[in-house]
């Protein structure tokens, strides 16, 4: 019993990990690029929050490695900047728990700013030059779907029983 | 939320692992951008997770389904999807038509002769269009299996899009010419001038560096493929020049150019594969006047092929030689229409 829900609960956030990773490459219109949030570290923040002795540096890991290999990007960018987000999550999230919504919102603006800022540094350092990007926006409508997305994954969670 | 602490190990911090997983990521980057040894790694987790991209590309199927569906009756709607699939490759083999033509009026009593062949295409649909920043490449129906290679030109029914970067089994990852990481050779349609095209990172513009301000490059210049490199064949439109812009503090000119094909919409593009004849024509050596010569100008190029079996052409024979000769003085290349070598021998 105990372990078939242990069991359980890990499908269900390995799922809205899989819903965040489809998220992310399912096709717009190239305008609406620069607009995308950042679906996957969204979830994770959310769940590195909630249960941060489960979900932490490791998943982040290997969700970015997933993202790696579905951008085509360097094997490791992402990974790295996921992982970087877990840190910093895990590391505060006894004082995110205590944040008021809006505040945990601008807290995602920062993380989603300096998961794409690590992410455009790498791309230089390896001979890349992506010219004019905003690495501001994506992490700005992240932030403003952080509420809503913090509402519906604390129902899954509680009405899973994930814990 | 209690850490669940396997036998007696200590379960490390989330510091050390962070240490951790960071150093797993620089060394994952370093093999993966210095020696290229995680290209079979790579490979491997990309079928792993092809599901994702498929799951991601269903939404664009079902939509289009359910589009064809109130659109019409079965036969008009088969009728439709054949034509949607001729059209562009018919496109694909006009678009060469303006360069022809272009080359046609600058080289023909020259060379007398324009080798363009058509290639092999293929059309494949695309099932992701690139979605992280900074990048822009695309994923496309068709693989390995399928006889695709790395650095296969993509192009559209309007010109070249981008080439193949990356060959799964079933799907293959293509950069577009907008990607900041893509470059390439280009001439100017007008006039045969040389440059260089690279993506800006921007949707719809590329950038045309190193020209100085003597170079002879207007606004509204056809940029076409060169063929120089060997990559893309000689001919295909790849962008018109939208600014130019002469700093005089820059010792270069600062060119934006808008690319021709569609790179943000359509849901097909097509991969060729590049004859070997396609070289660019100041490389080239004369050949056999192709189907372009002889469909042109038919009065023209049917002239010498009557003179050839009378041998009782004196009169059309000369006429035919200011042209004739100084283009082919190589040995003979193919037996077919090239008639003013032929008449040497005659008398």
């Amino acid at each position: 019993m105990n372990l078939s829900s242990q069991s359980r609960s890990r499908l269900v956030i390995a799922a809205t990990f899989l819903v965040a990773l489809v998220l992310s490459i399912l096709p717009w219109p190239v305008w609406t690029e620069q607009f995308r949030p950042d679906w996957v570290a969204l979830v994770l923040i959310y769940w590195c929050m909630a249960l941060p002795g489960r979900i932490g540096v490791g998943s982040g890991f290997f969700a970015g490695l997933i993202l790696d290999v579905l951008y085509g990007s360097m094997l490791g960018e992402n990974a790295l900047a996921k992982s970087l987000i877990a840190f910093l999550t895990v590391h505060f999230h006894l004082q995110l728990r205590m944040f008021p919504r809006w505040q945990q919102a601008v807290v995602v603006l920062l993380l989603v700013a300096a998961n794409n800022l690590l992410v455009l540094w790498i791309k230089h350092l390896a001979g890349a030059s992506p010219s004019t990007w905003s690495y501001i926006t994506p992490g700005i409508v992240s932030m403003l779907i952080w509420p809503w997305l913090f509402v519906i994954l604390r129902d899954i969670r509680r009405h899973g029983n994930i814990s | 939320m209690l850490q669940i602490a396997g036998l007696q190990i200590r379960v490390p911090s989330n510091l050390t692992r962070f240490v951790l997983f960071a150093l797993l990521s620089v060394a994952l980057m370093l093999l993966d951008k210095r020696g290229h040894h995680l290209q079979n790694i790579r490979a491997g987790l990309t079928v792993v997770f092809a599901p994702i991209q498929l799951i991601a590309a269903v939404p664009v199927r079902a939509g289009g389904a359910v589009v064809d569906f109130f659109r019409g009756d079965t036969a008009q709607r088969e009728e439709l999807e054949r034509l949607r699939k001729e059209r562009p490759l018919l496109f694909a083999r006009l678009e060469k038509y303006e360069a022809l033509a272009a080359e046609n009026a600058h080289l023909r009593q020259l060379l007398g002769t324009s080798a363009l062949v058509a290639d092999k295409a293929l059309a494949a649909e695309l099932l992701e269009v690139a979605s992280e920043p900074f990048r822009r490449t695309i994923v496309i129906a068709k693989g390995a299996k399928d006889g695709l290679y790395v650095g296969q030109p993509v192009i559209d029914a309007f010109g070249i899009r981008g080439q193949v970067t990356e060959v799964g089994v079933y799907q293959s990852r293509a950069i577009l010419i907008t990607d900041p990481d893509h470059a390439i050779p280009v001439q100017v349609n007008r006039n045969g001038l040389r440059a260089v095209a690279f993506g800006t990172g921007d949707a719809d513009t590329v950038s045309i560096r190193y020209l100085t301000a003597s170079a002879d490059i207007r606004e509204g210049d056809l940029l076409v493929s060169s063929g120089l490199g060997g990559g893309f064949p000689f001919g295909y439109p790849v962008a018109k020049v939208v600014k130019i812009v002469n700093n005089p503090n820059e010792s270069f000119l600062d060119i934006v150019a808008t690319p021709v094909a569609q790179l943000g919409h359509h849901k097909e593009v097509l991969l060729i594969w590049p004859s070997k004849s396609t070289t660019p024509p100041a490389a080239r050596k004369p050949e056999a006047p192709l189907k372009p010569a002889a469909t042109k100008k038919p009065p023209e190029a049917r002239q010498p092929a009557p003179s050839k079996p009378p041998a009782a052409s004196p009169p059309t024979a000369p006429t035919a030689a200011p042209t004739g000769p100084a283009a082919t003085p190589k040995p003979e290349p193919t037996p077919a229409p090239p008639s003013p070598p032929a008449g040497e021998p005659m008398p």
